[in-house]
């Protein structure tokens, strides 16, 4: 059928090669429009059935509690991207959530506790990309190792106790809302929507991010085209371990309290949602718009449930079916987009 | 022997792979603004010659020339930078991408950059693309159109395409119709003498012998790492056909007497 087309536009004019599809049909893509959809809907839906849904206070609840998680979720769509995956980002944001306040607990100045606990992410992050471009290991196994080690590590250090009285100037970064206009904006929020459009800025407009994607698409394509495709992996698992520590300092601020048992199975939620953001495990399909909205519907799902007065103990049950919903519902819109184009 | 000098001259070529000689000291000249048909049998070395070329192989003997200019090339990157650009068999483009991100793939325009932050200038990008399809007569609707959505013709001409982009001197193509459906084929031999009529040297791999004889100006038979034909395409695609086959598969071996007679 494809070969037939290319003969009829053979006898076409060349000078339809400036059509364009409209501007924003453009800047979202069809994958996200679905998704998006479906997140609208089911928030439309919770504001009428209950009266706690739609007020200040819960939206912004909600919207801090995904925050750390769509941040590492940034990280782990530039990972995905590449037809790798990280597990060991639930892990990391422990260690690195530990690593910081064990650094402020220790009198260092909060500012460098921060850089400190980014660098031991950054690390663990370079650890994932050495193994993954110099020793090859599949990124599923390296990251898997990782995801013990590090969490091993957070057991190891606290002797299993939880690290408490944080200097309140650091409890300060994940607990502090930041009066915009009216409303009291937490700042992890803030830090997300910053990271968010940053992210999305460097996938869609610079040369790296642009290789990032031809590495998933086709490495080898990538390869003999000159760019050095080691490279970028190195950088999107360095890029991961970063984000997963920015994730994780914010979500051990918010509590107060470093837990060596922190984040445990957040990997799970964070690759979830880049996938039903649509972020393609196979590589080179995603955005970090799709990552957000994805993380937002997996924490109006979970908050949904809560206030439906649905039972606590089933809840990762109906999660999972959401979850499986959403990918079906979206792999079958994509199939017919394509056949029907 | 004529007195211009070749675009690109091999001499005595050789490359071995453990005890497998695949090339036993190969010389192939390719003159400016020939399209040369290189063929012979699975194994021949054809494509490990042309990977010498390339840069994907380095050759254990032999001198390469360009412009009668001695050159070493040790890699990829070095072959690209000297103006040798290939086009493989399986196209080598990133499907999820669209065609300008293609056609200047590795090689991105950059508007400003800040350390290792190099933002692109998409426009520049675009624009070129358009101008270079136009040019080059491939019909594709949009540059922005993911690669995805492309035919197998409409591919394999944006992969030829980007070969030409960048100021080519020699393109070599590896079974460049190999993949391809009937009126796909068609396009890519009207692109490959367009390139032609715009002045470029072109290798061409191929075991479609007729494409070889409706673009080709001259073609080489290679046999067990040797060359055993180089004559220039003439006659009907009868003849030639069976000329060229009966190099290729060792019928006819009169390769040195018919250099001796020509000298």
């Amino acid at each position: 059928m494809q070969e037939r087309a290319a003969g009829a536009e053979k006898s076409a004019p060349s000078a339809q090669i400036t059509r364009e599809r409209p501007a924003w049909r453009r800047t979202i893509n069809v994958q996200e429009l679905g998704i998006l959809a479906i997140f609208l809907l089911w928030v439309i839906f919770l504001s009428l059935a209950t009266d706690t849904f739609l007020t200040t206070r819960n939206v912004f609840n909600m919207l801090r509690a995904f925050s750390w998680i769509a941040i590492a979720a940034f990280g782990q769509c530039m990972v995905i991207l590449t037809a790798g995956i990280d597990l060991s980002v639930g892990s990391n944001m422990a260690l690195s959530g530990l690593a910081a306040a064990m650094l402020a607990v220790n009198n260092v100045p909060v500012p460098l506790a921060i850089l400190g606990g980014i660098a031991t992410g950054g690390l663990i992050g370079l650890i994932n990309g050495l193994l993954v471009t110099r020793l090859r290991l599949p990124p599923f196994i390296a990251t898997l190792g990782m995801l013990s080690i590090a969490r091993g590590v957070t057991y190891g250090v606290t002797g299993g106790w939880p690290v408490r009285q944080l200097p309140s100037e650091f409890n300060q970064i994940g607990q502090l809302d930041v009066m915009i206009g009216a409303w009291p904006v937490p700042l992890p929020v803030i830090v997300m929507l910053v990271l968010a459009a940053l992210v999305s800025l460097f996938l869609s407009r610079t040369v790296t991010g642009r290789h990032i994607y031809a590495v998933g698409g086709n490495e080898e394509a990538a390869r003999v085209s000159g760019i050095k495709t080691q490279s970028v992996k190195l950088f999107v698992y360095v890029s991961c371990g970063v984000l997963a520590a920015i994730g994780g300092i914010l979500m051990t601020a918010r509590l107060g309290v470093a837990a060596p048992t922190a984040a445990e199975g957040y990997e799970l939620d964070i690759i979830a949602a880049a996938v039903i953001g649509g972020v393609s495990l196979f590589g080179g399909e995603g955005t970090i718009l799709g990552v957000l909205i994805g993380a937002a519907l997996m924490q109006t799902i979970r908050t949904g449930l809560n206030l439906l007065g649905f039972p606590t103990y089933w809840q990762p049950a109906a999660i999972g079916a959401v979850i499986l919903l959403a990918v079906t519902f979206d792999q079958w819109r994509k199939r017919r987009s394509r056949t029907g184009r | 022997m004529t007195a211009t000098t070749p675009i690109v001259e091999m001499r005595n070529i050789k490359k071995s792979f453990g005890a497998v000689q695949a090339l036993r000291g190969v010389d192939l000249a390719l003159m400016h603004n020939e399209v040369l048909g290189l063929v012979g049998d699975n194994a021949a070395g054809k494509s490990t010659l042309m990977k010498v070329l390339s840069g994907a192989y380095i050759p254990d003997e032999g001198e390469i020339y360009l412009e009668g200019k001695r050159v070493h090339i040790t890699g990829p990157d070095d072959a690209r930078r000297l103006g040798i650009e290939m086009v493989y068999q399986d196209f080598m483009l990133a499907n999820n991408l669209d065609v300008a991100a293609n056609i200047f793939l590795g090689r991105e325009m950059v508007r400003w950059s800040l350390g290792p932050i190099r933002v692109m200038d998409k426009r520049a990008m675009e624009l070129q693309s358009q101008q270079l399809l136009r040019r080059l007569n491939i019909n594709v609707s949009s540059v922005r159109l993911k690669v995805e959505h492309l035919s197998g013709g409409q591919r394999q001409a944006v992969a030829i395409g980007r070969a030409t982009a960048f100021n080519a001197k020699v393109i070599i193509m590896d079974e460049p119709t190999a993949a391809l459906s009937v009126s796909a084929i068609a396009q890519v031999l009207d692109l490959i003498r367009e390139l032609k009529a715009q002045g470029a040297s072109i290798i061409i791999i191929s075991h479609r012998l007729e494409d070889i004889h409706e673009v080709g100006d001259r073609v080489v038979v290679l046999r067990h790492g040797r060359k055993v034909a180089d004559y220039p395409v003439t006659g009907d695609v009868q003849s030639f056909r069976e000329r060229v086959v009966s190099y290729m598969v060792g019928a006819r071996d009169d390769f040195s007497k018919v250099v001796a007679e020509e000298d």
